[in-house]
């Protein structure tokens, strides 16, 4: 046939559009963190400094632990809002308990410890649990029911303490969690790194993974299916929950005292954010975490960077919010360029 | 229409309505079309033929603008056409009915038929001539179809019917029909053949694409076979037997559709007692499913007969009766359960309720069987597994392109239905419910389905097929239900099952309506 002359001219512009297209796909945010690196280590002479990678990987590291939690509730098709309120609430708790443990019992620092942060992960457990209860019972959308209980959760943790940083906890838990390294790094990292590689594997291997997929992919056909859409909601809501009650658990031990003004809008924000430019589809049915968490990391060395650069604090969530637009809209182009009919 | 001007008289040496030459089209990884002609005649119905995932509905896509090809030209109505959007496409008289919908779902019927080309005056919408036109067109088409339904509540062939009038509300010169008759019935299926004729003698262009070799014997005037993405042949309908077009198609012969399968009715599986469902769609049935046979129900659209098997399964809400399964009495229906049970459903709407489109097939697939422990142990996966069951399945269902690693949204519409029917294979069941099994599936694969629910009733099954197609139920089942407005008009056994009968019921039980 007389098509197959043309043939080869087809081959190789589609395999151009090919490779731009997986590019789009995986090679973007490597390529952007990569720019951000080089670029920004050419302009200050601060940012490779050690001291400043080390903060940059803790703080990835507590974004990203919030940001995996968002990711499988938004795969499943839902939203929550109140990860940041949820991180001031478990701060503001687990001091307290400790704080009052400590002077009730004077007793063993580690049995004190342990038990305020149990506290600390049950509060998120509570709130968690809350959110998805109502989104799959009572059916309200997730972004309704999250943004209620930002609110009250927020409102909890001012009532809480004043305002007025909650001390006393035991020191071996600041110096412990918050202070202390392994192999020189702190051991923040360690557990950030743990959850995105179980949280990986829970996606890929499990059950309940699966069906988070299968749930946000097309929630009727899931039903048909025989899965249970309760437990599976609740599941990503309870998740989401417990951590970003450890990141405030994290953030505790780090400042040295519980405050309802730790993670707030910003983190709340920065988390949605991490998980869509991290490849996580509004739509759900989509999205991996271990990308969330390199986009995690992409954000926070972008803000530290606009930190280093002396940009204007005000002006950064002006950047923020320009680089999450592009990275949905670079999203929907890529998902036009493979759109089924 | 016996009249032979404008329609039967090929008019060769003007130019065709429409002229494609070496359309190539390319998927990431998929060559979807590769180098095909096609013209279409003024006022000839022209035929698309071929296997699922052939390139039919892409080929129909390019021609209305939906995506652009990769290369190749295209003349319409003596024009060339460069770039072309879907809205430009409806402009010169481009109308198609896509396959798989393209209705909002949360507007009305009417909102949908004008959308994109309201009639306003100053930025107001004149609804009320709108509706009128609406009104209008749906009587004029013989629907039974409610202007001011909303899309999402309707069943699938009422949105099909809704598709159709979107299609034929402005100045139609080439209509394109994607397997348009894929879930309607006998009905309203003669009145869009009735439709087809009134505006083939007005000069209409027609593209259809079917997979059902009546409807292809009864409306073309040519035949195109594609087969993977190529232009095989184009033939004069007139001049080619059934066998050689499939022979065409899929190169190789198919001699039966319909397999001999011997039923060996054992003790009753579903037991059904006057059941009515809470939308009242299904009122007062008896019902009795027994294992090794097929049981059939037919009917026209609405008349429940789809909601009876989605009760029994636990999707549509039971308002009063009793469901027995193997003898015992199920006190509360729900999917779950019922897969525990054994029960299967394959539902007719596979995109609705069938698929997630964004994930692959083999999730889609093994969805319904990943809790069984052969395929993961605490909750865990086990991948070689759950591989191991789902590729020999989607081998033995033909999948093209052979890949279960691939989104389901890339699929064909026939393909994403071979997917379905994989998932309800993936758990060892005893009681199968198909709604529509075949919809829009080539006959290459209809012959493995049918062949697949032979070896399931022959293995002691008990099997319920729900279908439009009468033909289809007619072969199948060992006994045969019809119901008509929720309840059910007849049942036919033995040499009673023929098409006649099942006709005749429906009129019967229509004047006894009438009567009362
Ligand atoms: N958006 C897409 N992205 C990637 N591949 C696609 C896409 N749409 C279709 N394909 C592939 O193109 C081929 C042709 O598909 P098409 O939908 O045209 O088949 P078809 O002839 O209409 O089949 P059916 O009878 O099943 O409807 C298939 O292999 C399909 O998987
Ligand atoms: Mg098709």
């Amino acid at each position: 046939m007389s098509s197959t002359v043309a043939l080869p001219a087809h081959n190789t512009s589609s395999a151009s559009r090919d490779i731009l297209h997986s590019l789009l796909r995986v090679g973007l945010l490597p390529l952007l963190l990569l720019i951000v690196v080089v670029g920004t280590s050419l302009m200050s002479p601060y940012f490779l400094g050690w001291l400043n990678v080390l903060n940059i990987l803790r703080m990835a590291s507590f974004l990203a632990i919030i940001a995996c939690g968002q990711a499988l509730v938004i795969i499943a098709g839902g939203f929550d809002l109140s990860v940041g309120a949820v991180v001031a609430l478990s701060s503001v708790v687990t001091a307290k308990v400790m704080a009052a443990l400590s002077t009730a019992l004077g007793g063993p620092e580690l049995l004190v410890a342990v038990l305020g942060v149990l506290a600390g992960l049950g509060s998120g457990f509570a709130i968690g649990l809350f959110n998805g209860l109502c989104v799959s019972r009572l059916k309200v959308s997730g972004f309704v029911v999250t943004l209620g209980t930002m609110s009250a959760t927020a409102g909890i943790g001012l009532l809480l303490t004043n305002g007025i940083p909650v001390y006393g906890m035991p020191n071996s838990f600041v110096k412990a969690i918050g202070r202390s390294q392994v192999l020189g790094f702190p051991i923040a990292i360690y557990i950030g790194l743990a959850i995105v590689m179980v949280i990986a594997f829970v996606q890929r291997r499990t059950l309940f993974g699966r069906y988070v997929y299968a749930i946000g992919g097309n929630q009727e056909a899931a039903v048909v299916s025989g899965v249970s859409i309760r437990r599976h909601l609740v599941g990503t809501y309870v998740l989401s929950g417990v951590l970003a009650a450890l990141v405030g658990i994290l953030l505790t031990a780090l400042v040295g005292s519980g405050q309802a003004t730790l993670g707030g809008d910003t983190m709340m924000l920065q988390s949605i954010a991490a998980a869509v430019i991290g490849g996580v589809s509004l739509r759900g049915g989509i999205g991996r975490v271990e990308v969330v968490a390199v986009a995690a990391l992409f954000l926070t060395i972008l803000s530290n960077a606009l930190n280093l650069l002396h940009v204007d604090s005000r002006l950064q969530p002006i950047f923020l919010g320009l680089i999450m637009v592009v990275a949905v809209a670079l999203d929907e182009f890529s998902r036009r360029r493979m759109s089924s009919v | 229409m016996t009249t032979a001007e404008g329609s039967g008289a090929p008019k060769d040496t003007a130019e065709p309505l429409l002229v494609l030459s070496n359309i190539t089209k390319r998927f990431p990884g998929v060559l979807a079309l590769d180098g095909v002609d096609l013209d279409v005649r003024a006022g000839e119905l022209h035929v698309l033929f071929g296997e699922n995932g052939a390139g039919k509905s892409t080929l129909i896509n390019v021609i209305s603008g939906t995506f652009p090809p990769s290369s190749g030209s295209f003349r319409f109505a003596g024009r060339d056409v460069g770039e072309l959007s879907p809205s430009e496409a409806r402009t010169i008289g481009i109308s198609p009915v896509f396959q798989e919908f393209s209705l909002v779902p949360s507007l009305t019927v009417e909102e949908n038929l004008f959308l994109g080309r309201e009639s306003a005056t100053g930025g107001f919408l004149d609804t009320r001539a709108m509706r009128h036109r609406a009104r209008e067109l749906i009587d004029e088409l013989g629907f039974d179809l409610d202007p001011k339904a909303r899309v999402d509540r309707l069943s699938r062939a009422h949105q099909q019917m809704a598709e159709i009038a979107k299609a034929l509300l402005g100045k139609v010169k080439l209509l394109i029909l994607d397997e348009p008759t894929a879930s309607l019935t006998e009905r309203e299926t003669g009145r869009l053949f009735e439709l087809i004729a009134k505006l083939k003698s007005q000069g209409v262009g027609i593209i259809y694409v079917s997979h059902r070799m009546r409807e292809i014997r009864a409306l073309a005037d040519r035949v195109t076979v594609l087969r993977d993405g190529r232009h095989i042949k184009t033939l004069k309908a007139a001049t080619v037997t059934d066998g050689e077009l499939v022979e065409l198609m899929t190169g190789r012969r198919i001699d039966v559709l319909f397999p001999t399968i011997t039923h060996t009715p054992g003790t009753p599986a579903i037991e059904v007692e006057n059941l009515t469902t809470a939308d009242g769609q299904v009122a007062g049935v008896d019902f009795v499913a027994r294992a090794g046979e097929i049981t059939g129900i037919a009917g026209l659209v609405g008349c429940g007969k789809s909601e009876l098997v989605r009760a029994i399964y636990g999707i549509e809400p039971v308002a009063e009766g009793t469901v027995r399964l193997r003898g015992e009495t199920i006190e509360k229906l729900d999917p779950r359960s019922s897969l525990r049970r054994g029960v299967a459903y394959f539902p007719a709407s596979r995109g609705a309720e069938g698929l997630a489109l964004t994930r692959p097939i083999r999730e889609n697939v093994s969805m319904a069987a990943l809790d069984l422990p052969r395929y993961q142990r605490g909750g865990v996966i086990r991948q070689f597994a759950e591989r191991a069951l789902v590729k020999p399945i989607m081998e033995t269902l033909k999948l093209r392109p052979p890949n279960i690693e691939r989104a389901v949204g890339n699929l064909s519409g026939g393909n994403r239905q071979k997917v379905m029917l994989g998932r309800a294979m993936a758990r060892d069941l005893d009681i199968f419910l198909f709604d529509e099994p075949s919809v829009g599936i080539d006959v290459g694969a209809k012959v493995e389905v049918y062949e697949f629910i032979k070896r399931l009733v022959e293995q002691g099954a008990a099997v319920v097929v729900v279908s439009s197609e009468l033909p289809e139920v007619l072969a199948l089942s060992n006994r045969l239900y019809v119901m008509h407005h929720g309840k059910i008009a007849a049942l036919l056994e033995g040499d009673q099952r023929t098409e006649q009968n099942v006709l005749s019921s429906f009129f019967e039980e229509e004047k006894r309506e009438k009567a009362a």
